[in-house]
């Protein structure tokens, strides 16, 4: 495929490159550290490579912590400088002045989640956060799963625990480096200060904690994902192919659409992949096949199916196109109930579809 | 994680990343320090001698087994000593880069089979790999950066692990500590950087190994809950959990021939398979009434490529028949099998006379099965 071919830029990453570009011009770069709970050693893992950055002779201050610490990372902490925050009657905030004039290159403000207290310039330290970035000061944060807004409900749905802090998931999609700190449900509650029963821990504590570490490395996987697209694109290569499974549907009339969408659904769901749903307009279909595809699209959407429709008077060639624009790494096609005397003419569509469709699965549905 | 069945046996930890330098040795051991100080009698087994400096620091105050050293073709070479392991016998073993390869004339061929050894002695071991190792993704590996690995685990002994952790880093912060030359000497650096280390590749890495850690974490969640007997669907999973879902179970028969692509279609089988918590057979049909009636070539490369999918944990069955897509879609019919993998095989003359080939055989005769036609991932896609 070439360049021009590629799809054009959504407008969500054109204005993601815009805010990158911004913030380039000062050098200033976010990196967010993200655990699936708290104890996994978020705040660590941020002290340790700040103390590492200082000691390499990087211009490096602490804007703000979280208040409970252990031991460990008092001590990192007592290697950096550090600017109080503001004290006000109805409590904290970050001292964005101070820094601003204080004007190091990189700053720790953390948690990333929290709120400022009422009447704080910025009601949100992650609106402190691109303030800093927005005047060349790179930022070191850690945020918890519990506190990504569109993954609040699942972990609050796992562990009971709810927050009213928390940060857009697009936050983290924007953001120039992104780390997971992984560790082992066992060590995370000994951490936690838990008492170890006499078997261990308990079995749901550590069903509950492995549930959110899948959800916190998929989440990962999604913004490096992210990252790599933006990449490629800014230098103008091909799109990485098969890192991550992609499944399209082909509908047409008279294959079993239906059972193709719900293999697809689960498929997606296993692999936690993305799921297409496409159908190939060609001329002179009837009212009734129409009515049906439309039932298609209806059923592919709850599926949670991305639909399209491509127009084209070659589906084989259309459907291949849409394949590898979107890094489909799986296609799912049916045999058709009958043959037109297209298929006649021009041999199996099916058959020709697989010969096409190099490098890519092709998975044949019976009808 | 609830440790193996077997509790004579030793249990294993895998610390994957993605590349050299992403810190696996280095947190192996800084964790190796924190199970010390906790009372654990730890031992390193095996520390690559080259290692850079922040991790040998990281080494220090820990007890390391002398290596076994090796001479081959006038040069010493070093190896993990299994037996003064044995004899040593720790709770926990740290042995790092499991899928190494032994200098010819030590005991075992590779590392992981040393490990075996060490854990059947009831010790447990942590180890390190990197996520382009695993057996099954190596074309996909390939087919992402363009790198042929030839050291692999097979995914049976990843499957092992009681534990598996990701080692993240950033692959700005990898680069820098390239650079720095912190990963390897400074006339290794220009090579990593415009070969394993260019452009995408580490970014594509980094999101396998994340996606394959979820999975590993997913697929022990399910066993664990299988074990347990919970009945409670996973919050984190829309889907129904594998105990619940056995109405929709799904059966991959994989169509072994002698083609070299097999070996493809046997790692992506029992990849699909582990994700779609699927059983899954593998089938080699000959036309010959006996198989030692097979051209010997032919007979080898068969005889192959079936123990890579038992070691692959694949159950093999062989059949004979005159027509072999016949065959094959008739042991699918009596199998219960949902989903035959068939390679796309490039067209014979014969076959490109005859108009058709043996894939699209299946295919057409298969119209009641799900054909699944599995891309040849070691070509790569040229533009």
């Amino acid at each position: 495929m070439r360049v021009s071919e590629l799809p054009r830029p959504s407008p969500e990453r054109l204005l993601k490159q815009v805010q990158a570009e911004e913030n380039k011009r000062w050098g200033a770069k976010l990196k967010i550290f993200l655990g699936y709970a708290p104890g996994v050693g978020k705040s660590y893992r941020m002290l340790d490579e700040a103390r590492r950055r200082h000691e390499r002779g990087e211009d490096v201050i602490v804007g703000a912590v979280q208040g409970r610490q252990s031991e460990e990372v008092q001590a990192l902490l007592h290697k950096l400088e550090m600017i109080p925050p503001l004290q006000t009657p109805e409590g904290q905030a970050v001292d964005i002045d101070a820094i601003l004039r204080r004007a190091p290159q990189v700053c720790i403000i953390d948690p990333l989640a929290a709120h400022n207290a009422p009447g704080s310039r910025n009601p949100n330290r992650w609106q402190d956060v691109q303030e800093l970035l927005r005047n060349g000061i790179s930022v070191l944060t850690s945020v918890n799963l519990l506190h990504v807004q569109e993954i609040k409900e699942k972990v609050q749905a796992i562990t009971g625990k709810d927050t009213t802090e928390t940060i857009p998931k697009s936050f983290l999609l924007a953001a120039d480096d992104i780390v997971i700190v992984d560790v082992p449900p066992d060590l995370c509650l000994s951490r936690q200060g838990e008492k170890l029963t006499s078997t261990g821990i308990s079995n749901s504590q550590e069903r509950q904690l492995s549930e959110l570490r899948e959800l916190a490395l998929l989440l990962t996987a999604e913004v490096v994902d992210a990252q790599l697209e933006s990449y490629v694109h800014a230098h103008g290569m091909e799109p990485v192919f098969g890192t991550h499974e992609r499944f399209l549907v082909c509908m047409t009339p008279h294959s079993n659409a239906l059972a193709m969408i719900e293999s697809g659904r689960r498929n997606k769901d296993r692999f936690q992949g993305e799921l297409h749903a496409i159908y190939v307009c060609e001329p002179g279909r009837s009212k009734r096949e129409r009515v049906t595809i439309r039932r298609y699209f209806e059923v592919a959407k709850q599926a949670g199916a991305a639909t399209d429709v491509l127009e084209s008077d070659d589906p084989i060639s259309a459907i291949v196109d849409f394949a590898r624009q979107n890094r489909i790494t799986q296609i799912f096609i049916g045999h058709s109930a009958r043959n037109s005397w297209r298929d006649r003419l021009f041999g199996d569509p099916v058959l020709r579809l697989i010969r096409a469709a190099e490098g890519i699965d092709v998975r044949v549905f019976p009808h | 994680m609830p440790a193996p069945v077997d509790t004579s046996r030793g249990s294993l930890k895998v610390y994957l990343g993605y590349a050299a330098g992403v810190g696996k040795t280095f947190q192996m051991l800084a964790d190796g320090h924190a199970a010390a100080q906790r009372g654990v009698d730890v031992v390193v087994a095996y520390f690559e001698p080259h290692a850079r400096p922040d991790t040998i620091g990281q080494a220090q105050g820990l007890e390391i087994v002398a290596h076994r050293k090796i001479e081959y073709r006038g040069k010493v070479f070093q190896e993990m000593d299994t037996e003064a392991v044995l004899r040593r016998k720790p709770q926990i073993a740290l042995v790092d880069e499991l899928a190494h390869t032994n200098v010819p004339g030590s005991e075992r061929t590779k590392r992981w089979e040393d490990v075996q050894v060490v854990l059947d002695a009831g010790i447990e071991v942590w180890t390190t790999m990197n996520v382009q190792h695993i057996e099954s993704l190596n074309d996909q590996i390939w087919q992402i950066t363009g790198i042929q690995v030839r050291e692999t685990v097979p995914d049976g002994i990843v499957r092992q692990a009681a534990e598996i952790v990701a080692v993240d880093v950033t692959p700005e912060a990898l680069l820098n500590r390239l650079k720095r030359g912190a990963v390897y000497k400074p006339e290794m650096v220009e090579k990593a950087l415009t070969g394993f280390f260019k452009g995408s590749n580490l970014g594509a890495l980094r999101e396998l190994t994340l996606r394959q850690a979820a999975h590993e974490v997913d697929l022990r969640q399910s066993a664990y809950d299988e074990t347990r007997g919970f009945q409670v669907p996973r919050i984190s999973e829309a889907r129904p959990s594998a105990a619940t879902d056995d109405q929709s179970k799904e059966r991959i028969l994989i169509h072994i021939t002698a083609d070299p692509s097999t070996g493809m279609l046997i790692r992506r089988g029992r990849r699909v398979a582990d994700y779609l918590h699927a059983d899954c057979t593998a089938l080699f049909v000959h036309r010959t009434p006996e198989l030692s009636q097979l051209p010997a070539e032919e007979r080898q490369a068969v005889e192959k490529h079936l123990r890579f999918a038992r070691s692959l944990q694949i159950e093999t069955r062989i059949l004979s028949g005159n027509d072999i897509a016949k065959t094959v879609v008739e042991f699918a019919r009596g199998n219960q099998v949902t989903q035959i993998f068939v390679a796309r095989a490039e067209m014979s003359l014969v076959e490109r006379l005859r108009g058709r080939n043996f894939t699209e055989d299946i295919v057409r005769s298969a119209q009641d099965l799900q054909v699944t036609v599995v891309a040849d991932r070691s070509r790569r896609q040229v533009s």
